[in-house]
C-alpha cells in the first residue's frame, strides 16, 4: 500500500529574483511525486512565480536583506502554497482590470490575474505589523481547467 | 534565454530560445529588439517556437516590444508560438491586439 503523500516545505529567501527558480524547483520536486500531468504543475509554477514577484518586486522593494517566507503544502487532494512579503499592504480591490479595452496594451498589471487564473482561489492577509501573506490553492483534478475552457473559445 | 537575430526578405527575425521570464528572459528580450531597432530594423519577427515559458513579465515586454515597433511605424509579429505560450497570451485577450501567426512562412508573406 503506498504511503499517503503529504509534505509541507518552508522557505526564508532573499529578495532575489533568481531565487525564484529556487522555490520553482521545490515546487517541481514536490509535484513529482503526485500523479499530476505536466501542465497542471506547469500552470501552479507560473502562478507560484507571479505570487514570489510581487512579493519581492512591490511588497520588499527588491531589497535582498527582506525575506520572503514561502510556504509549500501538499497532499492527495492538492496544494496550499503561502507567500508573505515585509512590504506595506496594497489593495486588491484597486488592481485594474487588465482586460479592460485601456490597459491591454499596458506592460505591467496581469500578475494576480495569472494567479486567479491558473489557481482555484486565492486570499490575502496583511499583517498588523505590515506584510502581504497571499495564500494561493488549488485542488487537483481541475488543474489547467481555466486555460483550457479559455483556448476553446 | 538565448536570443539570436538573423535577416530574411527585409525583415528581422529574432529567434528566442528558453524563457521569457522576470529578471533574464525579460530584460534579454528588451535588450534584443531596442538593438534591432538602434539598427535599422523597422519589422520584426519574433520566433516563439522555442520558448519554454513565460511569465507576466514576459507579456509585458512583448507589448512594449510591441508598442516600440508600431510606434516607428514598423510592424511586429510573432510565430510558432507554443500552446502554454499561446495559452497565457490568449486569457488576456492579447492574441486580440498582438499579430500572432502560424509560422515563419506565413509571418514573412504577411509584411508584403
Amino acid at each position: 500500500m503506498p504511503e499517503p503523500v503529504e509534505r509541507t516545505i518552508r522557505l526564508s529567501i532573499g529578495s532575489r529574483y533568481e531565487n525564484i527558480e529556487l522555490v520553482q524547483a521545490v515546487l517541481d520536486e514536490t509535484l513529482a511525486s503526485l500523479p499530476l500531468d505536466e501542465d497542471a504543475g506547469y500552470w501552479m509554477g507560473i502562478a507560484l512565480r507571479e505570487a514570489l514577484t510581487n512579493a519581492m518586486k512591490h511588497g520588499n522593494g527588491l531589497d535582498p536583506e527582506k525575506k520572503v517566507e514561502v510556504c509549500l503544502a501538499v497532499d492527495e487532494s492538492g496544494i496550499d502554497i503561502t507567500v508573505e512579503d515585509r512590504g506595506s499592504g496594497f489593495d486588491p480591490s484597486a488592481v485594474a482590470d487588465p482586460l479592460a479595452p485601456d490597459n491591454l496594451l499596458k506592460t505591467e498589471g496581469r500578475g494576480i490575474f495569472y494567479m486567479r487564473k491558473f489557481m482555484d482561489k486565492i486570499d490575502y492577509d496583511f499583517g498588523a505589523g505590515g506584510g502581504t501573506k497571499v495564500r494561493l490553492q488549488k485542488k487537483f483534478g481541475a488543474a489547467g481547467a481555466a486555460v483550457e475552457a479559455d483556448q476553446e473559445d | 534565454m538565448k536570443i539570436d537575430k538573423r535577416q530574411r526578405d527585409g525583415a528581422t527575425i529574432l529567434d528566442l530560445q528558453g524563457r521569457i521570464t522576470i529578471g533574464e528572459g525579460d530584460v534579454a528580450l528588451r535588450e534584443a529588439v531596442q538593438a534591432a531597432v538602434a539598427d535599422g530594423a523597422v519589422n520584426i519577427l519574433l520566433n516563439m517556437g522555442r520558448v519554454r515559458s513565460i511569465d507576466s513579465s514576459g507579456v509585458g515586454e512583448l507589448v512594449a516590444a510591441y508598442t516600440t515597433v508600431t510606434n516607428r511605424g514598423g510592424k511586429l509579429r510573432l510565430f510558432s508560438l507554443p500552446g502554454r505560450v499561446l495559452g497565457v497570451l490568449q486569457i488576456t485577450q492579447l492574441v486580440t491586439v498582438l499579430d500572432i501567426l502560424e509560422d515563419e512562412d506565413e509571418a514573412v508573406a504577411s509584411l508584403a
